[in-house]
């Protein structure tokens, strides 16, 4: 099997599976007063430690949850609900047109339900944020904004956004700033402290660790108002009895992650070029999605003119190719990604596109795989298009 | 083969593609989304198209052991089948919607996808046999034999169908369900049309074509006997919920024998008005053998789990006449006329055409 869909969710490191099976054979609840609960506790500072230390964090600052979904939502609703209770008139939203749904509908159901006023900022045609804009709505609304959230890259199209530059003019109109840094860490330097962010959402299943825990990274003086309430066990902001294997081998998997990430990006972004450049001569009229120089390392992503993305995932799932449309599902119907569409595409573009993405176990056959069975997928895919609009 | 199941999420098809696969053939499963809004949860026996089914066919499917997608065919539904549906009823015909789909989304939209993306057939659960010599016949349950609304299908489209059901009841198609480990072994048959998810056809035509008022008048004296809220929604041979005002002279009940849409008028009538001897139909398909150069005898079908009659049918052109034997009560203009010739070893569709008159 060519396995290139690392973005919807990556293989386990050896190492962070084998500390997360050692750490589940323990007894401990990491909040028992006891030898074993003080064990278990002891599993989970020092793997906060690891965490914060790996991202440019405090370990204070390192609240651990149950994956990305959680982070964000825990960020956007938390960070509004707790702003509007300190200043009511900060019911203003300002995030951007390409986020991933957990910020998404987050931001649209505060909108819907809790009378927040929502400003999406608009992307240029590779997807790419403007600080500039962003500081003509802080400057018109500065006194009224909530906070800003706008991801660090893009889990569709690859492209990095300039976060420093954003969080920079949240800074200096005093608003938090959230990111969604899911498929940021492990793939470029990501550094809390230094870019100036006061949030941060990361996952373990992107990097090498188990699904289902992550953490949201947020600064000492920012509120948020809990989504769970029970034990308090993180930091009163968060309840649930602490998942301490899942923690460990998301400590060890990150701590990896980051440590390899030069090294790794290299290796990565030279076999997606190669990549990039087979498909682009295999189909000449391809069209390359996202930035082509601030994007993900592993990231390649194409819109085949003429062909129906889900078409082509079926064909080349049936050679052993496993690759993703990128945008999200309704009922098992791939809908026009919203990402695509912000940046300019038309919904026939939209439709066409696929997503193929790299990760640390890629390998020069699974590249060598996709580019034999394209040309041929294409072909078929196309000649199926004729049939989805009405003769 | 390479073959495309298709997968409602129900019993048949699901066995259907597990023989498909036991037959040696290479099987993708699809389950075609054709509701443009589903419903989460199914209620009661009708519909195919809420999520559950959708996740039942996924089952099914990971039971099975086969690839499985979800194919968006809600567009291509709504403009073939249910507006035509509609726009049948405003005409004052009477359509088979579930005969409409299999012509113009499964055997066509569906197939032709397909076969562009190098299957070479299409796998339904349909009750009804396809045997090596290419005859549709009728399926072992005669009960539950739907080879009428399979009867509009093309050689070509024949050509490129499998169905692995007809030799089977379906009571032993749930016993194979649920030998072979599939959940859905028990959930219940689906009725009635699958798109009008409470039943109430009158309702939804109203919904869409509005109240229009008429009159509903008396074949026999021409007098205006009763009032109407839109003529779409009767049918020939309704003989409920029509509200006359004044009883037949005779005192014997009253059917529709006609609907008139150019003056908005429902004629009813004593039951023996019903009776029709000679049928007119077009857009004739003629896939049981050679189409025949003039009359031939053979029995026919006029509506979906009618009565069969022996009739001599004969093909002028685009239309089909065909002679009843004996009369026939309640034969509406947009059902179809299916010819069968009778058959031990399952009575085999010979051709169908759309009943004008």
């Amino acid at each position: 099997m060519a396995y290139l869909d690392h973005a919807a969710t990556t293989p386990m490191l050896d190492e962070a599976l084998e500390a997360y099976v050692a750490t589940a054979r323990e007894l401990g609840n990491a909040s028992a007063l006891h030898a074993a609960g003080r064990q278990a506790r002891r599993r989970v500072e020092e793997s906060r430690e690891r965490v914060a230390a790996a991202l440019g964090a405090r370990p204070s600052e390192v609240i651990f949850t149950g994956g990305g979904t959680e982070s964000d939502n825990l960020a956007v609703k938390g960070i509004f609900w707790a702003r509007r209770t300190s200043a009511a008139q900060r019911r203003r939203l300002v995030s951007s047109a390409v986020e991933h749904h957990a910020v998404l509908d987050a931001v649209d159901w505060l909108g819907g339900h809790e009378g927040a006023e929502v400003d999406w900022l608009p992307v240029d045609s590779a997807g790419r944020l403007d600080p500039a804009a962003l500081r003509t709505e802080l400057a018109a609304h500065g006194d009224r904004v909530a906070f800003v959230t706008a991801m660090w890259a893009n889990n569709e199209v690859g492209t990095v956004q300039p976060i420093g530059e954003l969080a920079a003019v949240a800074a200096e109109y005093g608003v938090p700033f959230h990111t969604d840094a899911v498929q940021a860490v492990g793939q470029v330097p990501v550094d809390f402290a230094a870019s100036g962010v006061s949030a941060l959402t990361v996952t373990g299943h992107k990097l090498g660790g188990p699904v289902g825990v992550g953490a949201l990274l947020l600064g000492r003086d920012v509120a948020a108002t809990p989504l769970l309430h029970g034990g308090g066990q993180e930091r009163d902001v968060r309840s649930g009895t602490l998942d301490t294997a899942g923690i460990v081998a998301f400590a060890v998997a990150v701590e990896a992650a980051v440590k390899s990430q030069q090294e790794y990006a290299a290796r990565v972004a030279e076999l997606r070029d190669d990549l990039v450049e087979r498909v682009r001569q295999a189909v000449p009229d391809v069209v390359y999605n996202g930035d082509p120089v601030d994007r993900l390392p592993g990231n390649a992503h194409f819109s085949f003119p003429g062909c129906e993305g889900d078409a082509l995932l079926l064909l080349l799932d049936a050679q052993g190719i496993a690759c993703s449309t990128g945008s999200a599902c309704s009922a098992g119907v791939a809908q026009p990604s919203h990402v695509l569409l912000a940046m300019g595409a038309d919904d026939a573009r939209a439709r066409s596109s696929l997503r193929f993405t790299l990760g640390h176990t890629s390998s020069q056959e699974e590249v060598d795989a996709l580019v034999a069975a394209l040309p041929g997928a294409v072909e078929r895919a196309r000649r199926a298009a004729a049939y989805r609009t009405p003769r | 083969m390479r073959v495309l199941a298709a997968m409602s999420g129900g019993v048949d098809s699901a066995v259907a593609a597990a023989r498909a696969v036991d037959a040696g053939h290479d099987v993708t499963g699809v389950h075609l989304a054709l509701s443009r809004n589903p419903q989460t949860y199914r209620t009661g026996a009708r519909g195919c198209c809420t999520l559950e089914d959708s996740r039942d066919a996924r089952r099914a499917a990971d039971v099975i052991g086969i690839p499985f997608y979800v194919w968006d065919m809600a567009d291509r539904f709504h403009e073939d089948v249910v507006d035509d549906f509609v726009a049948e009823y405003a005409a004052g015909r009477t359509p088979n919607p579930c005969l409409r789909c299999n012509e113009k989304i499964k055997f066509a939209a569906v197939l032709d996808r397909a076969v562009a993306l190098g299957f070479d057939a299409v796998v339904t659960g349909h009750h009804a046999r396809l045997g090596a010599d290419g005859l549709l016949r009728r399926s072992v349950d005669v009960a539950k034999d739907q080879s009428y609304v399979l009867a509009v299908l093309t050689r070509e489209q024949l050509d490129r169908s499998v169905f692995p059901l007809g030799d089977s009841t379906k009571a032993q198609v749930r016993a194979e369900a649920a030998q072979r480990g599939l959940a859905v072994a028990e959930k219940p048959d689906s009725h009635d049309i699958c798109f009008i998810a409470d039943g109430d056809t009158r309702g939804f035509l109203a919904q869409r074509l509005g109240e229009q008022p008429g009159d509903v008048v008396d074949a026999t004296t021409g007098a205006v006997v009763g009032s109407h809220a839109g003529a779409y929604a009767y049918t020939v041979g309704q003989r409920r919920g029509l509200h006359l005002d004044r009883p037949a002279p005779d005192g014997r009940p009253r059917y529709v024998l006609s609907i008139t849409p150019k003056t908005n008028t429902v004629t009813v009538g004593p039951a023996e008005a019903l009776e029709v001897s000679q049928v007119r139909a077009n857009r004739p398909i003629w896939t049981g053998g050679a189409r025949p150069d003039g009359p031939i005898e053979c029995e026919v079908q006029l509506r979906a789990h009618g009565d069969v009659v022996p009739a001599t049918v004969a093909l002028d052109g685009e239309t089909l006449h065909a002679e009843l034997r004996r009369p026939m009560r309640g034969v509406a203009a947009g059902q179809a006329v299916v010819a069968y010739r009778p058959d031990p070893a399952g009575d085999v569709v010979l051709g169908s055409a759309t009943i004008v008159g």
